[in-house]
């Protein structure tokens, strides 16, 4: 530093900073987590973001890198967040190609940080929901539910994950059960109506509110989730363009459909609480490096978001549309940002 | 904890119901707010660069060896965008050379070395007008300009040159800006609490000039001092009718005149054009009160008030100053002792320069100087990451840029995309730099872009004039060309004229001789 611009005064803020609020903002929703699954929880959460930080290290010492990046909180978060979008019934095998794939496919092939098209968990996550997609769609019946599998058994979760179910004596079938969106999708397919699939799936608000729920790790509960997003809100870690357009854009259309045909149409809040949305809102849609960076261009991503989860999770294959979502959203971002651009101060808006 | 309305409506419209759009909250760390004003001694050299405002550099009208009043005029000014600048004490001209000055190329300038002679012995020659309101603007503005006022909020525009009358775009509102949102600084503050009366004077001068019916002093919730006593002396003069005072929430850059005009009547100064077409003039209040000494005592800017603090110094003042005075007289002045491990900054800590060196003059547009300890500069300047394409400098640009783009394009010499996305809207506050996680010197790139635009155009410019040289050259030539061909067009026309006149003659004297050989006469007529 010799004659440096001003200014010579600075915010403070840094990317670790921000990585590690996004981090703690995840807390809630990794102890909700911990309770629902248990050890298994626990062994995932560790094990990815092990595994995540491993590779960033290798691919950094391999393009002789600032080792310091290391530490920036960007891999460990995303070890984090993708174990808690992955089911708690994945092998250690599978969860390690998802964090090779994140860090060194999604991320570092790309660019390393802030290059990246896609949100390196998310991504990772739909690569195995297309490779695996037996796999991906069980969930581990989560402990209060009087589950076959006692999760707070440390050797018995170990075996689980590292030797599957064959070597604690369980088969698939006895240990997992359907997701409300998969098993109201199901018997859509055959016809039930869609509150009378709830009612034999003994749905209820407040179960899917709080989390009790069949689901990814950290997906479950709603209220987890908001909680560590309207945090980052308030702090201004994120800004809440993504999050608030993207839940008023499916709520809406759930609305507008359930009231045309409720028979076909799930209702807006039994949207807003399944599968991933609340995660992906906060949390995912909102990373920085594969979002709009006008807030004009939030707004729009996050309508984009919410349109098509909303038409994934009605008329699509996969009962969950939320990350196909984002990811093909993301897609979309350099020409959101190339075709939504703020208003210059003194001139009018300008497209393009 | 966050108004949603409010920030929609900002987001698709670029318009805020209060307040302009964008802007941070830095740290304020104004030490030195409420601490009166002192007087600098005088220093045993002054220095005074030629050029101490936007526009052209003067030419010194005295020599070495001559001595010089306090407010004599030293340097001429040259051209329209110019002032004059004129010695701040009495004493004599040891030497004229190149001195540094405070300016991010650190190039030289020609300067004028003045030893005082210690008696400040003033120049008496321009008469005090305190009844300015019976003075002609035209005599006013002349004043204004003898006297080398340029704005003293740092931006040193010729002060003159706005305070004109024009039929097509009258004056409705005149602004004082008291804003002061760089952090540090309390010059302007102090100002107003010890001077308000000169300040509101000088405002009711301008506002005499350019018949101005509304004057608006505008002052940050965070002086409410300020407020109050600006407030008191407006009941007294009894102005409270013409000027109202208007305190606005604490923002940066709240000052830049822009932002201060969005803040204040809503409106945007349209792109390309000045505040005057809204019919909005704004001056700050130092140079206001320098309005006042020009006119009401016949005083050229010879001293400012400037702010002395910074996290290195122990005893932080607001001091007036002696233009010319070196900085390292200043600071000595201050208590700061050796100059190790210390980094310098000329203006507030946004907008600033770093010095290279302590013996830089005060000049027009000093309005602090700073002491920094060289680990909190460090700290602003974190070395660069990668942009995490976060949104935070969008977010906060008062101007609606978007930095991150912006500064991608200038990095990669793509100068004609950064040009639109509208890089010369960009007004410098640093406040994206201020806010970007990962500590691009986003500031730094812009200037870079801007620099390297102005020569390329430069460059066009001169290829373009050579090329109309050219041009001009060979159309001279096909001129030239087309005159002679025209010349031997005609003087051929006259040869074949006059040969066809011969041939008539031939052929009328072979008509004579027709009726001889008719067969010879077909012959010729044959040939033509
Ligand atoms: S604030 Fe910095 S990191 Fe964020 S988008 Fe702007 S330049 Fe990139
Ligand atoms: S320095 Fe320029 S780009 Fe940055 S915030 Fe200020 S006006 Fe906007």
């Amino acid at each position: 530093m010799i004659f440096l611009s001003s200014p010579h005064q600075h915010s403070g803020n840094s990317i670790q900073l921000t990585m590690l609020s996004v981090i703690i903002a995840l807390l809630p929703a990794s102890m909700v987590s911990v309770y629902l699954f248990g050890w298994l929880a626990a062994l995932l959460i560790t094990f990815c973001i092990s595994a995540c930080l491993l590779t960033e290290y290798i691919c950094l010492k391999v393009m002789q890198q600032n080792m310091k990046r290391l530490w920036d909180g960007s891999a460990a978060l995303t070890g984090l967040l993708l174990a808690l979008v992955l089911p708690a019934s994945v092998p250690w095998w599978m969860a390690l190609f998802a964090c090779v794939f994140a860090i060194l496919i999604t991320k570092q092939l790309y660019g390393g940080l802030g290059h990246n098209l896609f949100n390196p968990a998310l991504a990772a996550r739909v690569v195995l929901l297309i490779s695996f997609p037996l796999h991906m769609t069980v969930w581990i019946i989560p402990m209060p539910a009087e589950g076959v599998l006692d999760l707070y058994n440390f050797s018995l979760c170990f075996t689980f994950f590292f030797f599957g179910p064959e070597a604690i004596q369980q088969t698939w079938d006895a240990i997992t059960m359907a997701s409300p969106l998969g098993y109201v999708k199901t018997e859509l397919s055959r016809g039930v109506p869609v509150h009378e699939a709830l009612n034999t799936y003994q749905y209820s608000t407040l179960n899917a509110f709080i989390g009790r729920e069949a689901g990814s790790l950290g997906e479950t509960s709603a209220l987890a989730l908001l909680i560590g997003g309207i945090w980052l809100i308030a702090r201004r870690t994120i800004s809440w363009h993504i999050p608030l357009s993207y839940l008023c854009t499916v709520a809406l259309l759930a609305l507008v459909f359930n009231a045309i045909n409720p028979d076909l149409y799930a209702p807006p809040l039994f949207h807003l609480l399944a599968g991933g949305l609340m995660l992906c809102a906060f949390f995912m849609a909102t990373d920085p490096v594969s979002s709009p960076s006008s807030s004009i261009g939030k707004i729009v991503f996050g309508v984009g978001c919410g349109v098509l989860t909303w038409v994934i999770r009605t008329y699509g294959n996969y009962p969950e549309g939320a990350m196909f979502a984002v990811i093909l959203m993301n897609c979309a971002v350099p020409l959101i940002d190339y075709y939504f651009r703020p208003r210059v101060y003194g001139k009018t808006r300008k497209k393009g | 904890m966050f108004d949603i309305f409010e920030q929609l409506k900002q987001t698709f419209t670029g318009e805020s119901g209060h307040g302009f759009s964008g802007g941070i909250h830095p740290l304020q760390n104004k030490r030195t707010a409420s601490q009166n004003i002192i007087t600098c001694p005088l220093p045993p050299l002054l220095i005074h660069p030629m050029k101490q405002h936007i526009g052209e550099a003067c030419q010194p009208l005295v020599k070495i060896g001559d001595h010089v009043l306090r407010g004599q005029k030293i340097a001429k000014s040259q051209g329209y965008l110019s002032v004059p600048i004129h010695a701040s004490t009495s004493g004599k001209v040891i030497k004229i050379e190149d001195h540094a000055i405070p300016h991010p190329s650190g190039l030289g300038m020609p300067s004028i070395f003045i030893v005082p002679d210690g008696l400040d012995a003033a120049d008496e020659s321009i008469h005090p007008m305190p009844n300015y309101r019976s003075v002609d603007a035209v005599e006013l503005r002349e004043r204004i300009r003898y006297a080398g006022l340029a704005g003293l909020g740092g931006a040193v525009f010729p002060t003159f040159i706005k305070l004109v009358q024009d039929k097509q775009h009258p004056i409705d509102v005149v602004v004082l800006n008291g804003i002061e949102c760089e952090p540090w600084l309390t010059n302007d503050h102090q100002l107003m609490l010890e001077k308000s009366h000169e300040i509101i004077s000088g405002m009711d001068i301008i506002m005499h000039m350019v018949e101005a019916k509304q004057g608006i002093i505008a002052i940050e919730d965070n002086k409410p001092d300020a407020a109050l006593v600006m407030q008191n002396t407006l009941t007294e003069m009894g102005l409270d009718q013409q000027i109202r005072l208007q305190v606005l929430p604490t923002k940066y850059p709240q000052g830049g005149e822009k932002q201060l005009i969005q803040s204040l009547t809503g409106k945007q100064v349209p792109a390309g054009r000045l505040p005057i077409h809204i019919g909005v003039l704004s001056q700050n209040v130092g140079t206001s009160k320098a309005i006042y000494d020009a006119v009401c005592l016949g005083e050229p800017i010879t001293e400012r008030v400037i702010t002395v603090s910074g996290d290195a110094l122990a005893k932080p003042n607001n001091m007036r100053v002696r233009l010319g005075t070196p900085m390292r007289f200043l600071l000595h002045q201050c208590g700061l002792e050796s100059l190790d491990d210390i980094r310098l900054i000329h203006g507030g800590p946004m907008m600033g320069e770093l010095m290279r060196s302590a013996d830089i003059p005060v000049v027009k547009g000093s309005n602090g100087v700073l002491a920094m300890w060289d680990k909190s500069v460090k700290q602003a300047h974190h070395e660069e990451e990668p942009c995490i394409r976060c949104g935070d400098c969008g977010e906060v640009c008062p101007a609606g840029l978007m930095p991150n783009l912006l500064a991608n394009h200038c990095k990669q010499e793509q100068f004609d995309k950064a040009e639109d996305y509208n890089l010369f809207d960009c007004i410098e506050c640093g406040a994206c730099s201020y806010v970007c996680p990962s500590h691009i010197p986003l500031v730094h790139y812009f200037r870079f872009g801007k620099g390297q635009v102005a020569q390329i155009r430069r460059e066009k410019t001169f290829a373009d004039e050579s090329r109309a040289r050219s041009d001009s050259r060979e159309l001279r030539i096909a001129k030239e060309n087309a005159a002679k061909e025209e010349k031997r067009r005609v003087a051929r026309e006259k040869k074949e004229a006059r040969a066809a006149e011969a041939a008539k003659k031939a052929a009328a004297e072979a008509a004579a001789t027709e009726s001889e050989t008719t067969s010879s006469a077909e012959k010729e007529e044959g040939q033509p």
